[in-house]
């Protein structure tokens, strides 16, 4: 049904791995070191209802290596939403201008409902507490890249209650046969509904609540900050913020292969004398949103990018 | 029909809920909307003994015909009940109550942040049932999985 990217709930692993594949190949583009032209003459609306900094940066970043220009909704205290116009007005206002539109918004499924009203594809930039899919396909090509398959052995840890990266990509990795270790405190555990997603996949799902125990059996740590705020006491926070940072000497005794990955923004959730360790991807990971948004753009537009040097 | 279909008269026109399970049909009647303003006869029989399934309710609703809209709610109530239309005394139709691929417009999303509970849109609710035994059903929209039960009090 869908025509832009909603959800990686409404596509093939196939055209998952298409995505990846080709930024792969879009690499020296986006790291600016080679030319395309793919998206000259179109135009991006990019439309965020919520405040964002990388999502929306890289989007913009992919569409202009392409060649193609940006229009942003992000003052939204001098826009028509902010005298009533409604979801659906603004989208079709955006279609009308714009070849491809990325919506950021606070309720769940605005992406779904504006995908469905727009000749225009919509690009899911994030939806409440529920899907962040051109997060997820970024998460996946860092995978893909460090250790050429998906069905990995991966420890997702932190805040597994309300982060919607982690369990966009938990849904997303149970489909190539992942096996998913989970690390949390009991008040942030993940949801029931992502649980029975997994394993109705086929995933295995175990809980290791010692961390510095998980880690050993991985190929992939996906490391997640806990707020602050989900607690009640100042107290409370340090106890269990305590338990789920990565030190460097808990990396004594893990695969020598292991990769790190975190969505950033980090607080102090991995100590920084591991950002010098080859496990280290964090940065590798965010700087692969451009090169996969990229791939995005070519494939929802129907454009084969043609690379020049 | 039945001795316990037979507990109360038989109706000219209406319908005939049967197969209800025990203790529902108090749901059934309130999903409905039959109350203190119904005018016309209803006749309620619970707890009789059923050879499938140990125990179940009966409701005979007369002049009143069910829509689809209502076959599907009461679906999610009673999936097992069936459903017979009577004309002049006689059975007309019988209906397998059957559990939809879909619930178009008939309840909505049970998460109050999803897009199709919004004020200022005018969204038509759709929930998708993944499967049906056991029952999981998902908002179109959010995805959410819907806790049935709640579910069943939004249509009651």
């Amino acid at each position: 049904m869908t025509q832009g990217l909603a959800s990686l709930e409404y596509v093939t692993e196939e055209w998952i791995l298409e995505i990846v594949n080709l930024a792969e190949r879009l690499s020296a583009v986006a790291a600016g070191e080679a030319r395309c032209e793919a998206m000259r003459g179109r135009l991006l609306a990019n439309l965020f209802f919520e405040a964002s900094t990388r999502t929306r940066m890289s989007f913009e970043a992919a569409m202009k290596r392409l060649g193609g220009d940006v229009l942003n909704l992000n003052d939204l205290k001098s826009s028509s939403v902010s005298k009533g116009e409604s979801l659906h007005d603004t989208i079709l206002v955006a279609d009308g201008y714009a070849d491809v539109i990325v919506l950021r918004h606070p309720m769940e499924g605005a992406a779904v409902f504006s995908d469905d009203l727009s000749n225009a594809p919509v690009i899911n930039g994030g939806d409440g507490s529920g899907r962040h899919p051109t997060q997820t396909l970024l998460d996946l090509a860092t995978i893909q890249s460090a250790h050429g398959r998906l069905d990995v052995d991966i420890v997702i840890a932190g805040d597994l209650r309300y982060g919607r990266t982690v369990h966009s990509l938990a849904r997303a990795l149970s489909r190539f046969g992942a096996r998913i270790i989970l690390s949390s405190p009991n008040s942030l555990s993940m949801p029931d509904e992502v649980i029975i997603d997994i394993q109705n996949r086929g995933s295995s799902v175990e809980h290791v609540p010692e961390l510095s125990e998980a880690v050993k059996e991985a190929d992939v740590v996906y490391m997640t900050r806990i707020q602050r705020e989900r607690f009640p006491d100042d107290d409370e926070y340090d106890r269990v913020a305590g338990t789920f940072r990565l030190m460097a000497k808990d990396l004594d005794d893990v695969r020598p292969d292991l990769i790190i990955m975190h969505p950033l923004p980090r607080v102090d959730e991995i100590e920084q004398s591991i950002d010098a360790t080859r496990h280290a991807r964090y940065f590798e990971q965010s700087a692969n949103g451009v090169k996969v948004r990229m791939a995005l753009l070519c494939t929802l537009l129907g454009i084969e990018p043609e690379v020049l040097t | 029909m039945t001795e316990n279909v037979r507990r109360v008269a038989a109706i000219r026109d209406g319908t005939v809920i049967d197969h209800i399970p025990a203790g529902r049909a108090l749901l059934v009647l309130s999903m409905l909307g039959v109350g203190p303003k119904t005018h016309t006869p209803v006749s309620l029989v619970m707890n009789v003994s059923s050879p499938k399934h140990g125990q179940k309710d009966i409701i005979k609703i007369e002049d009143r015909e069910l829509d689809q809209m209502e076959l599907d709610r009461l679906a999610l109530i009673a999936g097992q009940a069936s459903v017979s239309i009577i004309r002049n005394f006689s059975l007309s139709e019988k209906r397998q109550v059957t559990m939809p691929d879909e619930f178009l417009g008939i309840m909505p999303c049970m998460s109050s942040n999803c897009i199709s509970n919004s004020a200022s849109e005018q969204i038509r609710p759709r929930l998708k049932v993944v499967t049906k035994s056991p029952v999981l059903i998902r908002c179109f929209y959010c995805e959410r999985i819907q806790p049935v039960e709640d579910l069943i009090e939004a249509v009651t």
